[in-house]
């Protein structure tokens, strides 16, 4: 079986397994307890502080551990929010296409009074540093645009929209769960004064992730009790957890770089070759894109019965269809950057590790045009397109 | 699973899938926009369905429905298949996900319009209120 939905999550690595049972079998005491099962724990906790906050040069004390991406993302924008209206300032910018962690607890501040401007992400998948400057009023509070798309892989102008938001003092939170241990991050350079993380996008495990907040930024706590993470988070502390999120972060910041070159050459033979099936099209820019992405979509088809073909073929990979998403609509992604309701039905989203190889995607460029073809031959959609009775969208 | 071993079953190995060149009556029902359309073909003799097939652009339980209701109404008096329920095409399935209901109503419909199409090309009157008038707007009118 090929697994190619890395982005969807990624298996646990050699190392953060090997980190979390360490943490489990000796760091077991409450790193709040004053003895020295307790201290040991504490010494463990503040290490992979000190190793994740290296990870994205910043300060071990601008890490908040937080229970995953969407948590991050929740504290970010509701302590961003709640800063921001005590000053009398109620208007938040993000984007079209955020994960649905930003755009529901929008949808829920909006519903407290606040106003919320989604910047258009444009047929490329990018966000345009002008249509930021445009959108920037006295009374924003906080821009969050997110560092790389999670279905399109597109990756966004992160020092320059920082840039603008320092210079206009507004506070920038990017949310980067998909960039975090893929790309380079440097949140000083970057001007980024909140980001979120998430461990189980990087060989880490699930239930744990971060969130950077710039010393000097405020931040209030999403969850309420104890003094852990510097009263910023209650709860005590999933050390065997954070060990692996660090443990993992940390090698995979390592190898960055050659992750990226091996990863991102599989990533553009898959893109070549997709591309010489008829009526598909990449989504979103080629470039900048995230190592492993590949997102297609192929007219005439729809996605749910793409992904049940191509398991029963050895291919895990994921879909922006409304049958996947158990909605009645697609991908509120793909819709954002232009492509129509039927066509983006029939979206492929292929996310790639280093531990794919070329056999992979040689397998893969056999399977989806034989797949695609199977589909179309039963399509009425298709048989309408070929007879000139409804008209390509993709040419 | 997300679906049973039977619509499995029908969505890998689909019963009478293809289109029909000299079929007596079509229907189609769905709508590309909402990401299902059903093409239904039936060959009719002496008011019997004597051959049925279909194409399908949808998920795997849209193809599946599509296949089981194709079983279900072949050899039959066309009597009989406007009798088809999408709770029987369901039941025959062994269930579908709550959120995948539709697609055995969209098959329930296509059945319903291929019949109606042979009746209007064949000039068989018939009881219009019993047929869906495909002027749903949507093809999750019916959830």
């Amino acid at each position: 079986m090929i697994y190619a939905d890395n982005a969807a999550t990624t298996p646990v690595s050699p190392a953060a397994r090997a980190a979390m049972i360490d943490a489990m079998d000796k760091l077991w005491g409450n790193p709040s307890s004053l003895y020295t099962f307790g201290q040991l724990a504490e010494e463990a906790l503040s290490d992979a502080r000190a190793r994740v906050a290296g990870c994205l040069g910043a300060e071990a004390g601008e890490i908040i551990f937080t229970s995953g991406g969407s948590e991050a993302d929740n504290q970010a924008l509701r302590s961003a929010a709640a800063f921001g209206a005590k000053k009398g300032k109620k208007h938040i910018i993000s984007t079209a296409f955020e994960h649905h962690a930003i755009l529901h607890t929008l949808d829920a501040l909006k519903a407290e009074g606040f106003e919320v401007t989604l910047l258009p992400v444009h047929s490329d998948g990018l966000v345009r540093p002008e249509d930021l400057v445009a959108a920037l009023r006295p009374d924003t509070a906080l821009v969050s645009v997110m560092f790389a798309n999670n279905e399109i892989g597109t990756i966004q102008p992160i020092a320059r929209l920082g840039e603008i938001c320092r210079q206009a003092g507004v506070l920038f939170h990017t949310d980067a769960v998909q960039a975090a241990g893929h790309i380079a991050i440097d949140v000083k350079a970057m001007n980024i004064d909140m980001l979120s993380l998430s461990g189980h996008k990087f060989h880490g495990p699930k239930g744990v992730g971060a969130l950077y907040v710039r010393r000097g930024v405020p931040v209030q706590p999403l969850i309420y009790g104890g003094a852990q993470e510097r009263r910023r988070r209650a709860g005590t502390e999933n050390l065997p957890a954070i060990a692996g999120m660090a443990a993992a972060l940390e090698e995979a910041c390592a190898h960055l770089e050659e992750n990226a070159a091996k990863v991102s050459a599989l990533r553009d033979r898959l893109i070549a070759g997709l591309s010489a099936i008829p009526h598909a099209a990449l989504n979103g820019a080629a470039e900048p894109r995230l190592p492993g992405n590949v997102n297609f979509c192929f007219e005439g088809i729809e996605g749910e019965s793409l992904l049940l073909m191509l398991d029963e073929a050895g291919i895990a990979a994921s879909s922006g269809s409304a049958c996947t998403s158990g909605s009645l609509d697609p991908s509120h992604v793909l819709l954002a950057i232009g492509r129509p309701h039927e066509v983006a039905h029939g979206s492929l989203r292929l996310s790639l590790s280093e531990a794919n190889t070329d056999a992979d995607v040689e397998h893969i460029l056999k399977e989806v045009p034989r797949v695609v073809d199977y589909l179309r031959a039963c399509s009425p959609v298709w048989d309408e397109l070929e007879k000139g009775e409804r008209s390509y969208v993709i040419l | 699973m997300l679906y049973s071993d039977k619509v499995m079953d029908h969505f890998r190995n689909p019963r009478n899938m293809g289109k029909m060149e000299d079929a007596d009556g079509v229907g189609e029902v769905g709508n590309a926009k909402c990401g299902d359309i059903m093409r239904m073909y039936i060959k009719v003799k002496d008011g019997v369905i004597e051959d049925v097939s279909f194409i399908t652009f949808g998920c795997g339980s849209a193809i599946a429905t599509s296949s089981m209701a194709t079983e279900m109404i072949k050899g039959k008096p066309l009597a009989q298949a406007l009798e088809l329920s999408n709770k029987a095409v369901v039941e025959a399935l062994d269930g579908l996900p709550a959120h995948k209901i539709h697609c055995s109503v969209l098959a329930e419909e296509a059945v319903k319009a291929a019949v109606k199409d042979y009746y209007d090309k064949h000039g068989v009157s018939y009881d219009a209120a019993a047929f869906c008038t495909g002027d749903c707007g949507c093809c999750h009118a019916h959830e």
